[in-house]
């Protein structure tokens, strides 16, 4: 089975500091780590090799520093890594990163599985992974919360607010995972070493043929108008209890708690 | 002269931060009450590499170096400074001298499964009469035929009862005094030999500590580490190599002990300001963090000496001497920082202070730390 995870490498903060003038993420002075909900889908990968077999290649595209991010993710235990970073891939939005993405997993070869963490921390879109799988022709499964595979066919818990979607596709299909799925391994000493000595391959742009209009600032035309931190919304309540009766007594009470009656 | 870490040495430390702050942090207030070591998390922390980190490949290792292995114990003290001891009794008092003084087959047999983190080691050298004064050793090994019998004991052994493997330390000859001791490695399960009571102890709570007991211990041959009458230089050479294992575990003690200071300090707020506005608190943490930052430059200093193939005996004493000291003032100030919350059991300055204590005692006490050192420099 050949996997493909994609990692991005995110600041190390959740709440990230955003640029007042330029609307864009201050990088400086914040450590760098591997997206965490990526982390959980490498653990899913190796977790479906350590099952059926295979190979883990997980693919990033970033400044050159990004290859700490794939080699944490060798550390792993991942097979093989691939860094794809130019100049010209500066800039770029989802459409243009789900581009880049989708045309160098082509280049890598037969693919059975995208892995793809739900969103990554810093910009929040959710978008790469499925622009990837519209790219590349494949059907997409997102948040999903179980994998199980069958021969070629791929069997997904799909998360909700309120329970879970069962989907099935046949292979290959692109998905995206979130965080109750798995918990990441820690890497070891051996596979850091290891890891460490890895020559990790860099694509330009010139090596996975790109369309140049395609990429970076000329492919992205989102424009972001303002960033800002939405405010958290908290979680109603569900009253659920036996009776309707009871339901209603237990709503006054609450009502009644918070002094709204 | 260069102060950074190596890349390997930098991932080494995130390995052990990581999986500290993750997975040991969260309980170690709990293992400290119930005096409780856990072997599960010792294998869960064996089973990252952190015990094979300086041995070669070959024997289970990581090819890394003395340093890195350093950082490790200094990140799992930050959290645990009881998991932290079992990891350096393990490796340097347990699978070094196996790894220096062994043969080839007692490394395959003994040094491996505990680089590889399967099996777990502990040290005997200490005995009720016996403490600085090793050449008071009242446990003996006489020769019989193909094998010594050993009888005698040994006290405050860490990872006693847990460990599979054991260094033991007894007279082949008396006559000789120190020249007459001679070392051995043990399997938990021979019969013969047993473990004592469990001490019950002021700090470092979650590391296991108890007495070993041989009574007629058929030892055979090929269980002697090093040669006979070796055993002296053996165990002041491993007590060189722990020193350094203690200094890092001082140096997290300390680290964990500040870092709570200062988080504290910018928190608490009286008299309508945050305690660290005042300079007599800023001032204390001033001295605090320079005591730290001193006892880390010497503790890897010793570690790199020893990674360089160069004498580290002295230095090594001296980091551990500096380095323990520090701690338990540190610690100290710490609870002081925190004041009445310092003193109860809610926080983990209290913890902290009474984990530093030990520091300053095994391994050689302070005081044999400067009869080290005394003797180098006046050499």
């Amino acid at each position: 089975m050949e996997i493909v995870v994609c990692v991005k490498q995110v600041p190390d903060t959740t709440e990230v500091k955003i640029d007042p003038v330029k609307n864009t993420l201050i990088r400086e002075g914040v450590p760098s780590i591997v997206n965490p909900f990526d982390k959980i889908a490498v653990e899913v990968a190796l977790q479906l090799r350590e099952k059926h077999g295979g190979k883990v290649k997980v693919i990033s595209m970033g400044p050159p520093q990004a290859a700490d991010a794939l080699k944490e993710c060798l550390a792993m235990g991942a097979d093989e890594a691939i860094l794809v970073s130019d100049r010209a891939f500066g800039g770029a939005d989802t459409l243009a990163t789900a581009y880049a993405l989708s045309t160098s997993i082509e280049k890598m070869g037969p693919v059975d599985l995208i892995i793809c963490g739900k969103q990554a921390i810093d910009g929040d879109t959710a978008q790469v992974g499925p622009g990837i799988a519209e790219n590349l022709g494949m059907p997409q499964i997102t948040y999903a919360a179980k994998i199980e595979i069958n021969g070629d066919m791929i069997k997904v818990d799909r998360e909700h607010d309120d329970g879970y979607e069962i989907m099935e596709a046949k292979l290959p299909v692109m998905v995206t995972v979130v965080k109750s799925i798995a918990e990441p391994r820690f890497p070891t000493v051996k596979g850091t070493m290891k890891a460490n000595r890895t020559q990790i391959p860099v694509w330009t742009a010139a090596d996975i043929a790109a369309d140049e209009k395609r990429i970076g600032m000329p492919g992205s035309p989102t424009q972001v108008r303002r960033i800002f931190t939405p405010t958290q919304r908290s979680q109603g309540q569900l009253i659920q209890e036996e009776t309707a009766q009871q339901s209603v007594a237990k709503l006054m009470q609450l009502l009644g708690d918070a002094k709204v009656i | 002269m260069s102060f950074e870490l190596t890349e390997d040495q930098k991932m080494m430390q995130k390995i052990a931060r990581d999986f500290a702050e993750k997975e040991v942090a969260h309980g170690a207030e709990e293992r400290d009450e119930h005096e409780s070591f856990s072997r599960p998390l010792y294998d869960a922390m064996a089973g990252l590499g952190l015990t094979g980190i300086c041995f070669p490949e070959q024997y289970g290792g990581a090819d890394g170096d003395v340093l890195s292995y350093i950082l490790a114990i200094e990140e799992i003290s930050k959290a645990d400074a009881g998991l932290g001891i079992a990891l350096s009794a393990t490796v340097s008092l347990c699978a070094w001298p196996i790894f220096a003084y062994g043969t080839e087959e007692q490394k395959q047999k003994y040094l491996k499964p505990l680089a590889e983190g399967e099996k777990m080691g502990a040290f005997g050298l200490t005995e009720p009469n016996a403490g600085t004064d090793a050449s008071g050793q009242q446990t003996v090994a006489v020769l019989n035929g193909d094998h010594y019998v050993m009888n005698g004991s040994k006290i405050f052994i860490t990872n006693a009862g847990e460990a599979e493997t054991y260094i033991v330390f007894a007279m082949t000859d008396k006559s000789r005094g120190v020249r007459g001791i001679s070392a051995f490695i043990l399997e938990k399960g021979m019969p013969g030999f047993t473990f004592g009571k469990k001490e019950h102890k002021m700090g470092i709570r979650s590391s296991q500590t108890m007495e070993l007991i041989f009574q007629d211990v058929k030892v055979p041959l090929n269980q002697m580490l090093g040669k006979e009458g070796e055993g002296f230089k053996i165990a002041m050479t491993t007590l060189d190599g722990g020193r350094i294992g203690v200094a890092a575990q001082s140096l997290g003690i300390a680290t964990a002990a500040l870092d709570f200071a200062i988080k504290y300090s910018k928190e608490r707020v009286q008299f309508g300001k945050p305690i660290s506005a005042n300079q007599a608190i800023s001032f204390m943490l001033a001295d605090m963090a320079t005591k730290v930052e001193a006892s880390r430059l010497l503790t890897y200093q010793a570690a790199a000496l020893k990674d360089a193939h160069k004498p580290y005996s002295k230095e090594a004493a001296m980091a551990k001497l500096f380095a323990s000291d520090s701690a338990m003032e540190v610690a100290t100030d710490a609870v002081q920082v925190l004041g009445g919350y310092g003193y109860s059991r809610e926080y983990p300055c209290e913890r902290y202070m009474r984990d530093a204590k030990i520091c300053q005692i095994y391994e050689g006490t302070n005081q044999a730390q400067r009869m080290v050192i005394g003797g180098a420099v006046l050499r």
